[in-house]
């Protein structure tokens, strides 16, 4: 099965973006150093290599310098580019497996369901979400996977709230209409005819989520409730923090790549959107 | 025409050309179209979806999609071009000159502004009047319009009025700065015929009242008969034919002209042997109210879609559920599918009745009566292959997919489309054939009754008489009874053996179809069939 011809036109609208093509540039430098990182630094990123407090542009194999134990911030920074890639992706992840049945179910079902199922997810929306992921963190033992769980369980809530409002939309159109009346299981039309056409607004939170998550994971690590094994840009800001008059370099590095990364993020989210809702955006037709 | 008075033209557009954006299916929205548009006359233009006539329409407004863009000819406005102005120009000319009056009155009004101070805005806007005279003006402008109550109906918002109230409303606006032009687009499309009617005597006698030139733009015949001095015909952005509006109707000179005249459907109905032999379907005492609104203080409103509704249909005969919108015509076509559930009553298909079944026995049940849709681009899902949608339903019901897809191929032949069209998506195909895609779906289940709710109505009428005839053939071939929901009466004077009308969720009466138009009996029939544009004319 080919995807249907409005999507490559989608595609090229994506690459007309400008924002998009440059927020995508920089993603694939990101997914590269993840994946170059164990070749160019095989050593591990914790390991002490040179005198502590060495400034960046000194030495031609410490490009960034050391921070205060004499660690190569070059190595963290590749390194932490796998751990906060795989945060964001598997976190978003699994948001999007709780979210989007509950809210399936009660944008199709309403009444009661709906009820129920919203009730429930308002309590998880209440809750301030960086004070719950630091108490889950904390009782679960700071590890990536904890992390994960910790990320997702408090980002699902607002995809859950879009694909109800979604469903709650299409469940009115004819079409739906005509799979009901030609016999098809509820299940049936749920998958095929109303979940295919939420895709792509849910494609576009997905993509901010994403960039949301890194920003967590990154805010945890720096409070100290990262996965200790692994080194991450979170945890790089929040151990250069305390020496930052003496050695700038230390935090500043890990937080501009935070930064270019989730605004890469956000670009991609925009320029999706614009691509695949193009009746929002565009001015003409 | 009047020959006394001089002929003033107020507006002469000249080998206007519109181009559309490369890579579309024509270069030209509207290519070399001319007309003159004269003081004290309507013009209309008619033309099927995709003439390019609403086009002309916001050419002479300015109001032209970004992506459109004049490539030649000239708009005169008293000698000047409009065309060569600047946006300036363009606001100064608009509303104080040329004035529009919009299809659907409910977008076209803000809705969280009263509709005085709407139209106390077009003097605002032209920086006329001092606020206290523009109110006044306000209410005297409504009076003229013929709103109820002036003084009272100036404070109320664009939700408090009725949809022909909001077109007078509209219409007020347009006529606030005594402009020589009104440029009206399909302004009584989205209207109920009864209401229609108004709307076009208002029109009329205003136009006459202030001499003003009129731009009629309709894909309506019967609107052009009622109400046109002179008429064009569009298609494909050129012009085919034009003149007089006796001479056009009653005498067209283009092949084109003569088959749009034919395919609108003709107001008597042909006869037909009334059906007896056993009942397809029956209803019974259906009852439906739907309650908005309402809390703790509140009553809430109380809407009745379905009172009391009961008729048969018998096998192979075809019932017609006429009526205004808002008559619950719909809901009772949704009752009896049961895509809503009733407060009462039954819908007895054979032995069972459909308002008890539940749960696996009621998606059987299903199997028998099947529904085709109104909108044929909202019925398809955008993301499924034709060939999927026709064999979803019997592979539901557990008939293996290659069989169904077989089936499938033979249905889209029968509909009078390619078996080809099965690897294609919906958006490739055109409204008729969308809707013969439609059709094809609600047979894939061999069902004995169909119900087809406004199933020609969004479609242009060459493609309505086609569908028409699709359907006319298929129930006569499959020996299916109908039930069709329609808003227009010339349609169902055309497929229905027998015609029940609707108001305020009652059957007022059910009768023969041609008993209905030879002699209705309730007032209210009277007056639907008295409102069907047209009618007039075509008398006389």
């Amino acid at each position: 099965m080919s995807a249907p011809p409005r999507r490559r036109g989608a595609l090229a609208a994506f690459l007309r973006h400008p924002g998009a093509v440059i927020g995508l540039v920089i993603l694939l430098a990101v997914v590269a150093a993840a994946i170059l990182a164990p070749i160019l630094y095989p050593t591990s990123p914790w390991r002490m290599v040179q005198r502590p407090f060495m400034p960046p542009f000194t030495l031609d194999r410490f490009p960034l310098g050391t921070d205060a134990l004499g660690r190569d911030i070059a190595a963290g920074l590749m390194h932490g580019a796998g751990v906060s890639l795989l945060v964001g992706l598997v976190s978003t992840l699994a948001a999007l497996v709780i979210g989007v049945p509950l809210g399936a179910l009660a944008g199709y079902f309403g009444g009661r369901v709906d009820d129920g199922l919203m009730r429930f997810t308002e309590l998880f929306q209440t809750v301030p979400s960086f004070a719950l992921a630091i108490v889950l963190v904390a009782i679960l033992q700071p590890s990536l996977s904890s992390l994960i769980l910790a990320i997702a369980l408090v980002s699902w809530p607002p995809v859950t709230r879009l694909v109800r409002g979604e469903v709650l939309s299409l469940r009115s159109r004819e079409y739906v209409q005509a799979a009901v009346v030609t016999g098809q299981t509820t299940f049936t039309i749920l998958r095929r005819e109303i979940l295919p056409n939420t895709l792509s607004p849910i494609v576009v939170l997905a993509s901010l989520m994403v960039a949301t998550a890194i920003l967590l994971e990154s805010s945890l690590s720096f409070l100290g409730l990262g996965d200790p094994n692994r080194m991450s840009w979170g945890f790089m800001v929040g151990a250069g923090r305390t020496a930052i008059r003496q050695a700038w370099w230390i935090s500043t590095f890990p937080g501009l790549v935070i930064l270019l990364t989730v605004l890469a993020l956000n670009l991609i989210g925009e320029g999706l959107n614009d691509a695949l809702n193009p009746r929002l955006s565009r001015g003409d037709r | 025409m009047d020959a006394r008075t001089p002929r003033r033209t107020v507006v002469s557009v000249r080998d206007l050309r519109l181009a559309l954006p490369a890579g579309g299916d024509r270069a030209h929205a509207v290519d070399g179209v001319s007309f003159d548009l004269v003081a004290g006359e309507i013009l209309c233009l008619v033309g099927e979806s995709g003439s390019g006539k609403s086009m002309c329409a916001h050419a002479l407004m300015g109001l032209l999609p970004k992506a459109v863009k004049p490539s030649g000819g000239e708009i005169r406005l008293d000698g000047a071009d409009l065309l060569a102005q600047d946006e300036a120009g363009w606001r100064d000319t608009r509303g104080r000159r040329i004035a529009m009056v919009f299809q659907e009155p409910m977008t076209a009004l803000n809705p969280l502004m009263r509709i005085g101070d709407q139209m106390a805005e077009m003097f605002e806007a032209h920086g006329l009047l001092t606020p206290r005279e523009r109110r006044a003006r306000a209410v005297a402008l409504a009076g003229e319009v013929g709103l109820p109550e002036p003084e009272r109906i100036v404070r109320s918002y664009p939700h408090q009025l009725s949809g022909g109230q909001r077109q007078r409303a509209m219409i007020a606006m347009a006529l606030a700065l005594e402009p020589a032009v009104l440029v009206a687009d399909e302004p009584t499309t989205a209207l109920d015929v009864t209401t229609q009617a108004q709307i076009l005597d208002l029109i009329r006698g205003l136009q006459r009242r202030r001499n003003m030139a009129v731009l009629f733009i309709t894909h309506d015949f019967g609107v052009v008969a009622d109400i046109a001095d002179r008429v064009l015909v569009l298609r494909h952005g050129r012009v085919v034919e034009e003149g007089p509006a006796e001479a056009v109707l009653g005498r067209p000179r283009e092949d084109y002209t003569r088959t749009l005249l034919a395919a609108v459907p003709s107001m008597d109905p042909p006869r037909r042997e009334p059906r007896s032999g056993p009942k397809a379907v029956e209803v019974a005492g259906l009852c439906k109210t739907y309650s908005t609104g309402g809390g703790l203080w509140r009553k809430p409103r109380r809407v009745e879609a379905a009172r009391d509704v009961a008729f048969a249909i018998h096998q192979g005969e075809t019932v017609g559920l006429v009526g205004e919108s808002g008559s619950g015509k719909s809901s009772v076509a949704r009752l009896v599918m049961r895509l809503i559930e009733p407060d009462r009553g039954a819908v007895m298909l054979g032995d069972d009745d459909l308002t008890r079944l539940s749960g696996e026995a009621l998606r059987r049940a299903r199997s028998r009566i099947q529904m085709v849709f109104q909108d044929p681009f909202a019925s398809l899902n955008p993301r499924r292959r034709v060939g999927q949608i026709i064999a979803d339903g019997p592979v539901a019901h557990g008939v293996p997919r290659s069989e169904a897809e077989a089936r499938a191929r033979d249905l889209l032949r029968l509909v009078g489309l390619d078996p080809s069209a099965m690897e294609r998506f919906p958006h490739e195909f055109s409204g008729g054939q969308r809707q013969r895609v439609g059709i094809a779906r609600a047979l894939a289940l061999e069902p004995k009754i169909l119900v087809a709710d406004e199933a020609v109505s969004a479609l242009d009428v060459s493609v309505q008489a086609q569908v028409l005839a699709l359907l006319e053939d298929l129930k006569q071939r499959l020996g299916l009874s109908m039930l069709f929901i329609t808003h227009d009466l010339r349609v169902a004077a055309q497929i229905c053996d027998r015609i029940a009308v609707m108001r305020r969720g009652e059957i007022v009466e059910l009768k023969p179809a041609g008993a209905l138009f030879a002699n209705p009996e309730h007032p209210y029939t009277r007056a639907l069939l008295d409102a069907v544009p047209g009618r007039t004319r075509a008398a006389a």
